[in-house]
């Protein structure tokens, strides 16, 4: 019987036959750790009688959530990691890099057959570099900042098949959105969910992550895309020295399912208030006012989507009744989009540009939302007070659609701004 | 002990909103559990008292803060349908049980209940109800008391062993 990608990677980190459903006490490669969630790991780790870490090349710090810090407490925090940071060896990029996920897969941290932990939900986006990246708690954390290793119940996967071209201004967070919006918020939990098919393998980097990154919006362990030429050009330069392999679910591999989704029928997509897979055609939902358009996130952050929505204005404004802000997911794609002039043209549209870091998206930092307000957000999440007061509404969109709402103030159908 | 009753997909932002994120003591936690969402919940919640949801509880972000934040404010099981897998692991490791059981339709708010973990049931309004077994290796961690305990216990781990479900 042959294997599924997943259980490939199990496999091969131990040197035997893993199946789905197994327990195993695997080793991890490398544990991404931030601001928020960071402390409460350290002290674990330290309540589990820790004193060195297991393996600091393998961990990696940042801070994004509450960047540059917004309180006292933040800064704190903060402080306390980086103490940690430097009595243990640890790797820390501080605030200089930007979003956790994006950052972890541009400094090569995650590649083909690996496992990573991060103590982030979102952490499943590391699927798209081929890897099991998997979402952690703070105690399974500090767990493996002291053992170097975690218990996993090796997942069962269930396989995506998309074939066909996106329609103009239609693309991979359309494609999410609506794979979240058929499987349901809990109809992946404790399960991979594998994307193939041709629309997939012709898709680029940053639209494979766009993917990966909303599995656990299934509730799924991770999102992962079968490492093949576009993924080992991107893990080369970032990892040197690494020689490519073969790395995919055999023919015969056992998968709890398998569903099928077809790219070129489909419309620009808008998950609605309060949950992720409350999902419409972006034309059931159009005219609807909007107060706030974020565009950024380690969803929808990348210079694709900012070049997306630069594309999307044109020479125009933003709508003045709309607070437009924007933030590039990392320093090396704020780079790009500064280079690219994409960064001037936000700016003379009327948006807020802000420097790599979550934003708007954690609710907690800036960019919050009053009560009866409407944000339209091309982060991963729009629960019931998820970017400020529980009495505000969050829609999730592309960031194409993102671009055409802010420029009209309403949501707004991007294939029809011409 | 009363039951607090939620519906489903009860996200972990419901449970803590994200601006309480740079606390981490259980008890200030608890103050702000569930703000925005069921106010009185933080005010009136008590010692032994027994959250309640339906399908997919904990769903979202990986927060340890929502689990803890029951936990300081005295919760000692969160019983549900079925739960968000990341939520789930986090409330075993730190020793606020996570229980499964068929069906909570019939469980009203402010209902009387308790658990017998002996004999795997809840009572509510004397209605007796079948809870869900807990996977091996993670009641192991439950009977240690979490995962703290657990890997108190431990000088280094088995790599690549395998554990029984």
């Amino acid at each position: 019987m042959g294997s599924t990608l997943v259980e490939k990677v199990f496999s091969g980190r131990c040197g035997t036959d893993v199946r789905a459903g197994e327990v195993v006490m695997a080793p991890i490669d490398a544990a991404m750790i931030h601001d928020i969630t960071g402390p409460l790991a350290i002290r674990t780790f330290r309540e589990m009688g820790g004193e060195r870490v297991h393996d600091p090349a393998r961990v990696v710090m940042l801070f994004d959530h509450q960047v540059p810090a917004d309180s006292i407490a933040a800064a704190e925090n903060q402080a306390f990691m980086r103490g940690f940071a430097r009595e243990q060896g640890i790797r820390n990029y501080d605030l200089r890099e930007g979003v956790c996920h994006q950052v972890v897969l541009e400094k090569g941290h995650a590649a083909p057959g690996e496992i990573v932990i991060g103590s982030d939900s979102h952490t499943c986006m590391h699927g798209a570099a081929g890897a099991f990246a998997t979402g952690v708690g703070s105690t399974d954390m500090g767990f493996a900042l002291r053992f170097g290793a975690l218990y996993f119940r090796v997942p069962e996967t269930i396989r995506t098949i998309v074939r066909g071209a996106f329609q103009a201004r239609v693309g991979p967070k359309d494609l999410i959105l609506s794979i979240v919006g058929d499987i349901g918020a809990d109809g992946a939990t404790y399960k991979a969910v594998e994307f193939g098919g041709e629309t997939v393998s012709g898709m680029e980097m940053p639209g494979r992550m766009t993917l990966c990154n909303m599995a656990i919006e299934m509730g799924a362990k991770v999102g992962i895309v079968p490492p093949d030429e576009r993924t080992w050009s991107y893990i080369k330069p970032r990892r040197p020295g690494i020689a490519p392999f073969e790395l995919a679910s055999d023919p015969d591999a056992t998968f709890a399912e398998t569903r099928s989704y077809d790219a070129s029928t489909l419309e620009p997509q808008v998950a609605v208030p309060h949950n992720v897979d409350n999902v419409v055609p972006v034309s059931k939902v159009a005219g609807t006012h909007v107060d706030q358009v974020f565009i950024g996130s380690c969803t929808n952050g990348r210079f694709e989507d900012l070049a997306e929505a630069a594309e999307v204005l044109g020479g125009r404004s933003f709508s003045n009744d709309v607070r437009v802000i924007v933030i590039p997911a990392s320093r090396e794609e704020y780079l790009k989009a500064l280079r690219a002039g994409l960064v001037e043209r936000f700016v003379e549209a009327g948006a807020l540009v802000e420097a790599p870091c979550c934003g708007p998206c954690m609710g907690g930092a800036f960019g919050l939302i009053g009560p009866g307000e409407v944000s339209l957000s091309t982060s991963n999440r729009n629960f019931r007070g998820r970017q400020g007061s529980t009495e505000g509404k969050v829609y999730l969109s592309s960031a194409a659609t993102a671009a055409a709402s802010a420029i009209t103030g309403m949501i707004t159908d991007p294939r029809e701004v011409q | 002990m009363r039951i607090w009753k939620f519906g489903n997909d009860i996200d972990t932002d419901a449970i803590i909103p994200g601006r309480f994120l740079v606390i981490n003591d259980p008890a200030e936690l608890a103050a702000h559990a569930f703000e925005g969402t069921r106010d009185e919940f933080a005010v009136e919640v008590r010692p032994g008292d027994v959250v309640v949801g339906g399908r997919n509880f904990g769903m979202g972000s990986s927060r340890e803060h929502a689990p803890l934040a029951l936990k300081g404010a005295g919760v000692r099981y969160v019983v549900a349908e079925s739960f968000a897998r990341i939520f789930y692991r986090n409330a075993v490791n730190i020793g606020l049980l996570p229980l499964a059981t068929p069906s909570t339709a019939g469980f009203a708010d402010g209902a009387a209940v308790s658990v017998d973990l002996a004999a795997n049931t809840i009572t509510v309004d004397r209605e007796t109800y079948p809870l869900d077994p807990v996977p091996a290796f993670l009641q192991r961690i439950a009977d240690a008391g979490g995962l703290v305990e657990y890997a108190k216990t431990l000088e280094e781990v088995n790599l690549c062993s395998t554990a029984s479900q």
